[in-house]
Order: C-alpha cells, then structure tokens, then sequence
C-alpha cells in the first residue's frame, strides 16, 4: 500500500475491511478474520496507553462485565471464560477494571511499564467487611 | 416492479420543475432526502406525491435541513441505491459542505439545482449566484435552458453519474422561475423508454453489501489526501467528457433531441457572439439572428456542460470569432465574472485570441432584454470595426444609476 499512486487505489474515500469476501463474519472470532491491511484490528493503539489493565485469572469468576463494558473490544473472552487483554487495542481506560466485582478485583490498573509477573505474586488481599 | 405505470402523451405541457419531476419518477429512483425551498421545491414534492401514489417504488425521507438532505442522500447512494434530491439558493448553500464529500467519496447523487440568487438581500429570483457556489465542488454541472432540456438532462444525469467509470454526483440547474414554473412543451419519453435509457442501478461498493463490508468516508492526512484528490481530478478531466458524449449521442438516436457540451448557434460565420447559460441562451439566440438582419453577423453559445469546464470545445466554438461577450449571472465579487476567468483562461494560449469583454446581468432575475443584446451586439461589432475593445471589460447591464463599469 505503501508504494501505490494515485492511479491504482480504488476509487472513492473508500476502505474495505477484510480481504476478499466473507461468510458469517459474526460467528467468526477476531483472530480468525481475513482483515485488511486498512482495517484498524491491524494497526497497534497500544502507545496510546499511560497505564494497563493486568487480568489474574485465580479471582475472575468469567461473569462477563468487563467483556461487556469495554469500549475497544478489547477484553478476549472465549466460551464465556475470560482469557485476558488484547493489549494492541486497550488504551487503558479502566473501565474493566472499574466493573470487576470480585474481592478482590480481577484486574487492576498498574503502570504501563510494571512487570505482571511481579504484580501478580503482590495481588491485594480480600478486604475484610468491618463489622 | 410494484409500481404502476404513468401514461403521457406525445407533448406534456410542464414547467421545468414538473419536467424534473417526472424525470425522477421515470428513472424510478430509489431515495430522495429533501428540504424545500423556493423555486425548487416542486421537484421533490412532484416526486412525494409519484410516490404517495403508487408510481414510484422508494423512499422520501424528509430531513431538518438542506445539509441534513444532502447528508441523507450520501447515505443511501453509499448504501447502494439511485439517490436524487433537489434544493436552490441559500439551501444548496448549506449544502456546500456535503457536496465535496459526495463527489469526493465518488458518490453518485443527481442534483436538480433551480438557480436562485444568494441573499443578502434575500431574493427567490433566479440568478447563477447558488450554481457557480458549485463550481469547484468536484459535481458534474450540466445547464438546461427550458423545461424540455432539464427533463432530458436529468436522464443524461444518471446515466452518465452512475457509470462505474464516472462514479461522480452530478447537477441539473435550471433558471429559477424562468424554467422552473414557466410552463411549456415538452416531448416525453415512456416510462419504459426513459428508464431503459439509464438502466437499472448497478451498485459499486455498496455498504449494503455485507458479503464485502467497506467503509465510505474515510480520513486521510497529508499521507493519501493528495492522491484520492488526484485521481478524482483525473477522472474529472479525462473520463466525464467522452461518457457525456456517448450520452448525448445515445439520447439524440433515442429522441431526435441533440445536445452538445458546447452549444453553438448561428457560429459557422460569426463575428461576434455572446457566451451565456440558462433562459439568457434561448433569448440571444433571437436577437443574434436579428442582428444578421442589421448585417451584424452574430451568434451565441450557451454552456451546456459547466464542469467539467469543456476547454476544448470552447476553443472550437470560438476559434473563428472576433469578439466575445461572456454573460455572468452572478455578483463576481471583487474579480472578473467566473466565466470571464474560465473563458480568458480557455482563450490566452490560442494563435486567434478574440476580443474579450465581460458583463455582469439578471442578478436576483433581473430581465435580460432583448434591447439589452441588441446594445450589447451593437459594442462587440464596434469593437471589432476599431480592432480592440473599445468598453471598460467589465459592465453592469440593467442596473439602475449611472453607469457600472469596472477595469
């Protein structure tokens, strides 16, 4: 795409999104999908992120919020357990983690540049209700 | 097709906005979103009413404003449906916006435009004020001169809009009032004459196509903007005229009619001749045959296709003349009339540049008399017997006071 002149692009502000024709594009997960080089599933938003959600899956009860509420599509789900983050397109908004009702959450929110592994042996407690 | 047909005969007495009106039900078109303003308003409700009626099988969705109309229009022909609208004035002002991103998005949308001038002072009168606001829209611009012409001419519109090599929205303006609500006859064509002349739509890219899903509308920076420009402007210039012709062609074995991108009346031996568009053609062309009479030999012609600008056929028409007047219906703002400019610019690089002059009439439907060509015929051959232009290149006709004249 990078070499084309202007007599050989199709005509029109005009961009397809998949490569070729596709057949029951709903039932088809993400990673499956023919997308174009002009599709944005392509193209990594990920420096667009300050700090980043971290998914451990010991508390997650797969209830499906944060796959729900994220505005990006971001949150990988599959058979209705969740398996983490797609971190090319979280720009590391929150809102995921702002919806886990698990004690304690799920995901967190931690510096763009913290290291999982780390944060994962240093997960916060329970929070005890006070009585 | 559910629909029922319409029987005319042979001559139909019809305004020009009837004419277009009819025009759009016998191209069967599939959605018009529309704002009514005056003198246009006829065409869209003409097409309510064919609808409401049973002859038409489509959509008229009714929006809040003429940018809304526009934008509704853009909608479905990216969806992949014949798509026409119509509007004037201050409307297709509002419309502006919305035009460079139909013709940029290679959208084709038919446009009926019935010339009005732009306020202020406000005037529903008809000027070229709203058409030449089009002029570097990237739209075809073709100009009817009578109801006749602005019913064939929408034909000529969709066929020629639609084609997968043009791909670019197109234009029909008419006088205000002059055409619009001036009734006369008019030869027609029968429903199924006339939609076989176009055929049926063929979509391109069409958003309703879920098999091939694409996004219309785009952004592009200073990285792709620049080639999507190029290659709209190539199309403009090398692709549109040849399909026009064909066009023009096919339509002249249909009906007998015979239109050309650059009209030439009483040419072959001109002296001098008058370059007009609209109802201003059909009047000259009376007074220049007059004029032949008073052994001035005269002429006219009338722009039929404004954009793209026909710079080949203007040089042809004119290469054997040796005055022009070019006529602009519209206040130039601070310049030489836009058609002084396009018809200079055509002109500078021939071997035979014939005298040149402007002037400024009609604006916000100020008649254009017959006295007024025949004082202006009398000038150009004045000009011609002293060798030069012998007038400032600038004049008012038929504005009140002392006289207006400029550079």
């Amino acid at each position: 795409m990078q070499n084309n002149g202007w007599d050989n692009f199709e005509i029109g502000a005009m961009l397809r999104s998949f490569d070729g024709e596709i057949k029951d594009i709903a039932t088809t997960h993400q990673e499956d999908r023919n997308y174009s080089s002009s599709n944005s599933f392509t193209a990594s938003v990920a420096d667009w992120r300050i700090e980043k959600p971290i998914f451990n899956k010991d508390y997650c009860i797969d209830c499906q919020f944060c796959w729900i509420f994220c505005p990006d599509i971001s949150i990988i789900s599959r058979d209705k357990k969740m398996i983490g983050v797609d971190m090319d397109h979280c720009k590391g908004c929150g809102i995921c983690v702002e919806v886990c009702p698990t004690n304690p959450k799920s995901l967190l929110m931690f510096p763009e540049q913290a290291d999982e592994e780390v944060e994962l042996a240093g997960w916060p407690e329970k929070d005890k209700e006070e009585k | 097709m559910a629909f029922d047909k319409m029987k005319l005969r042979d001559i139909e007495v019809w305004d020009g906005n009837f004419a277009a009106a009819q025009a759009l039900r016998q191209a069967q078109v599939d959605v018009v979103a529309a704002y009514p303003i005056t003198p246009s308003t006829p065409i869209v409700e003409g097409y309510a009413k064919f609808l409401a009626d049973g002859y038409i099988e489509g959509e008229f969705v009714m929006v809040e404003s003429e940018h809304a109309a526009m934008s509704g229009c853009i909608g479905a022909a990216a969806a992949g449906g014949r798509v026409a609208t119509a509007t004037s004035s201050q409307g297709f002002a509002l419309m502006v916006e919305t035009l460079y991103q139909a013709s940029g998005m290679r959208i084709p949308i038919v446009l009926n435009v019935v010339n009005r001038a732009l306020a202020a002072p406000l005037n529903v009168n008809g000027d070229h004020s709203d058409m030449y606001l089009g002029r570097d829209s990237g739209w075809i611009q073709l100009d009817a001169y009578s109801p006749q012409e602005a019913y064939d001419l929408n034909f000529i519109a969709f066929k020629v809009s639609e084609d997968h090599d043009v791909r670019l929205p197109c234009m029909v303006h008419q006088d205000g009032f002059m055409t619009s609500h001036t009734a006369q006859g008019v030869h027609t064509l029968s429903d199924d004459v006339a939609y076989n002349f176009i055929g049926d739509y063929k979509p391109m890219n069409e958003m309703l196509d879920l098999d091939h899903p694409v996004t219309h509308g785009v952004q592009t920076e200073e990285d792709w903007h620049f080639e999507h420009k190029a290659r709209q402007h190539n199309d403009l210039m090398t692709k549109v005229m040849p399909k026009i012709q064909t066009a023009f062609d096919d339509f002249e074995k249909l009906t007998g009619r015979k239109y050309n991108i650059v009209e030439s009346y009483d040419m072959d031996d001109a002296d001098v001749t008058v370059i007009c568009m609209g109802t201003s053609v059909e009047t000259a062309r009376e007074v220049a045959k007059e004029m032949r009479v008073k052994g001035i030999k005269a002429g006219v012609v009338g722009i039929r296709v404004f954009r793209p600008f026909p710079f080949a056929e203007i040089k042809e028409a004119l290469k054997n003349v040796k005055a022009i007047a070019v006529l602009d219906r519209s206040a130039p703002g601070g310049t030489p009339g836009a058609m002084f400019n396009e018809i200079a610019g055509a002109l500078y690089n021939t071997d035979d540049r014939a005298l040149l002059s402007g002037y400024i009439y009609g604006l916000g439907g100020r008649d254009l008399t017959k006295a007024h060509l025949v004082d202006l015929y009398t000038e150009l051959q004045a000009n011609v017997d002293a060798g030069k232009v012998t007038t400032p290149l600038q004049q008012f006709i038929g504005v009140r006071g002392p006289k207006l004249a400029f550079l």
